[in-house]
């Protein structure tokens, strides 16, 4: 518990040092810490915290799995954008197939064969990953920009065939789409849609697996990978890091969970439409990835709450929100352009430290060269 | 996967073969018209790209501020939605050419300013390029919902100043009047852009920046200035475009009008190879026919999606686009 206490103090004495010091606590005692907080977050619905809560304009379960839902796409996206390098503007593409997948397969408006829901869960993921192969193949030979503008092409492409190709119901949509098995005691579903609690759990366990299984890739020599190529593309292969290969992996990891997130939305919603994937929600999910801080977990989490929890809880600002989140992009880009908290690379890091020892100094960070804070001067894209 | 199970349930895709031969040269000379304004609102994005390699993703914005100002610039001249009024000859021209002032001086007022608050600041601190594609992104944002805050969600009713007539037919297709002065004036405004890129001291000015920007400022290129001014005249046609979308959709006055067309118009800059200020052309021209020909081949829903497979094929095959980049290139 003496960690816990401290714990202001650290705060107060500034990120990086709070960074520092968490590196540095053993696994036990980062456990400590972790578990509670773990448990007070499952309860948060439950408990419906006063300042919290978003009542009476909006149902405080169901905002909490709005909130659980972005942090699983930001999660997602951080792979593609934060880990890899790769601006992916089209990401709802991939929200929306695996939306499409989970309706396809358990509304009783798809004239598909019928499936459990916890069936079309991992074939929701294994088709978006599909189309991330048939999306990264062709176009991971383009950088920055381009690379951006054709995932926007695609995002667009996939919600344009959801209007326009008749099984699809564009505007109609698919009603009634499946939800994870269970009952309540009186008989009806536990997973319906006017009751978030379930939804919550359910979404807020699969962040939990899903950074547990990231976090791993991000550790091992995939991430590494993924680092080099974000930080200089052309040293990389140079060094002999196949660079496609891990840029495919990254688009393929990342558009799994998108896909997974996407079908989670379609069972809690219970409704499909052509309605919910344009490109703002599209920039929406990046603005929760940038305003966090690409590339660092606990960063995309953060930005990701902000993103989903504040226009539900200010329902009077919700009008504005775009414009609010235009604004914040803008300002943090020029005053914060590596986010509310900055991309966490242990090795670089530790890079750094060995140059500060090599020197005998320290490696200058200066105000105005604050993107250099990034250990990536000069980097390309 | 699903598609294959889907096939048989219901078909995907019609083809409408007679449709596409009975409407070809039509579809052909409006294709034209609306090329001619993807095409003018393309520059804008080429110039930019060729002198920062940025995609100025707020451009549309800029376009859609033009569509606005020509909006009102009608309905300031006391024109209202509804009936087409009667006006001879010289009062159409005149108004047009008032509306085509008030819109080039929004747009390209817009440009200089989203150029100085958003996009300077990052250049003073020597920003990574991926943080001018995100500002961008939120400055796109914020110019739309200050419309949206403004005029509300719903489009403008159209105002038409001018019916879109058939003047003649050529090849059994028609060319009305709206086509004609559409595609006229911006091959005009084009040769302008291009005459003053390629032969004006301003425009050397901006071509030696695009080429090399630190050599260009220790040659006394005010760096600065050229980007100001490389805004400056995206915007003012973007402006001209925006006239000319106001009289062949005369109900696109609306807050995200903007986005597809904007996206469309740097599909359109790509094609021809971005930076590239005959590209744009070619590549608006090409776009905005292809469009059509899908769109009476597929049906009309099909039309945006032919625009973003095409975006996404050019730079799959080649990604300099047709004729390549070249702002930058020597070129006397």
């Amino acid at each position: 518990m003496t960690t816990t206490s401290t714990k202001p103090a650290v705060a107060s004495a500034g990120k990086h040092s709070l960074r520092e010091r968490w590196n540095n606590l053993s696994r036990v005692q980062q456990w400590v810490v972790l578990i509670p907080l773990v448990v007070l977050i499952y309860f948060l619905p439950v408990l419906n915290p006063p300042i919290l809560t978003t009542q009476p304009g909006y149902d405080f379960p169901i905002a909490m799995f709005e909130v659980a839902r972005y942090a699983l796409v930001a999660i997602g996206l951080n792979v593609v954008v934060g880990q890899a390098g790769l601006l992916d503007l089209g990401y709802v593409g991939f929200f929306a197939i695996g939306a499409y997948v989970m309706a396809l397969f358990t509304s009783p408006d798809s004239s598909l064969s019928h499936l459990p829901f916890l069936v079309v869960l991992p074939i929701a993921m294994v088709v978006t990953m599909v189309f991330g192969v048939i999306l990264g193949t062709p176009t991971l030979r383009l950088r920055g920009d381009y690379l951006a503008i054709v995932t926007l092409g695609f995002g667009e492409i996939v919600r344009l065939l959801a209007d326009n190709v008749g099984p699809l119901r564009g505007n109609s949509g698919f009603k009634e789409v499946g939800h994870p098995p269970g009952t309540n005691a009186d008989g009806s579903a536990l997973f319906n849609n006017s009751n978030g609690t379930p939804w919550y759990w359910l979404c807020v366990t699969l962040i939990i697996a899903v950074l547990f299984l990231v976090g791993n890739l991000e550790r091992s020599r995939v991430g590494r990978a993924w680092v080099a190529i974000r930080d200089d593309e052309d040293a990389a292969e140079i060094m002999g890091v196949p660079t496609f290969k891990f840029k495919i992996w990254a688009f393929i990891s990342g558009a799994a969970i998108g896909g997974l997130s996407g079908a989670l939305y379609a069972g809690q919603l219970g409704f499909v439409n052509n309605q919910k994937f344009d490109v703002v929600t599209s920039m929406l999910f990046l603005a929760a990835v940038i305003l966090g801080g690409s590339g660092n977990k606990v960063g995309v989490l953060l930005g990701a709450c902000v993103v989903a929890y504040v226009p539900l809880r200010f329902q009077a600002i919700a009008e504005y929100k775009y414009l609010i989140f235009g604004l914040a992009l803008i300002i943090l880009m020029i005053f914060r352009p590596q986010g509310l908290l900055g991309a966490r690379q242990r090795l670089l890091a530790y890079g750094r430290q060995a140059y500060q020892r090599l020197l005998g100094r320290g490696e200058q960070i200066s105000s105005d060269g604050a993107l250099q804070t990034e250990p990536t001067p000069g980097s390309k894209s | 996967m699903s598609s294959v199970v889907l096939a048989q349930s219901d078909s995907w895709i019609t083809f409408n073969v007679d449709a596409f031969l009975d409407q070809f040269w039509n579809n052909t000379f409006d294709g034209l018209a609306y090329g001619s304004i993807y095409a003018l609102v393309a520059l804008g994005y080429t110039l930019v790209y060729g002198v920062l390699k940025l995609i100025n993703f707020a451009h549309s914005e800029v376009f859609i501020y033009g569509v606005y100002a020509t909006w009102f610039t009608f309905y300031g001249l006391g024109f209202r939605p509804g009936n087409t009024p009667t006006l001879t000859v010289i009062e159409l021209i005149g108004f047009l050419l008032l509306a085509l002032l008030a819109s080039m001086a929004i747009s390209g007022g817009t440009a200089v300013v989203l150029e100085r608050v958003a996009y300077r600041p990052l250049r003073k601190r020597g920003a990574p390029k991926l943080v001018f594609l995100i500002t961008a992104i939120g400055a796109s944002f914020v110019l739309q919902q200050l419309i949206f805050i403004w005029r509300g969600g719903n489009p403008e009713l159209g105002i038409r100043l001018m019916r879109n007539q058939e003047v003649f037919t050529l090849f059994g297709g028609s060319v009305t009047n709206v086509t004609i002065i559409t595609v006229v004036a911006s091959i005009l405004l084009m040769l302008g852009a291009n005459y003053f890129v390629n032969k004006t001291k301003f425009g050397r000015g901006i071509r030696a920046v695009a080429q090399d920007p630190d050599t260009a400022t220790l040659m006394g290129v005010n760096k600065e200035r050229v980007i100001m001014l490389t805004f400056l005249i995206g915007g003012l046609l973007a402006g001209a475009a925006a006239l000319f979308y106001m009289m062949k959709i005369p109900q696109g006055a609306w807050y995200q009008g903007g986005f597809l067309l904007g996206i469309k118009a740097f599909t359109a800059a790509v094609l021809g190879g971005i930076g590239n200020l005959r590209g744009a052309l070619l590549g608006g021209l090409l776009l905005g026919v292809a469009e059509n020909y899908g769109q009476s081949l597929f049906g009309g829903g099909w039309r945006d999606i032919v625009a973003f497979v095409l975006l996404v094929l050019v730079l799959m095959i080649r990604p300099t686009g047709i004729l390549g980049e070249s702002l930058g290139k020597a070129r006397v």
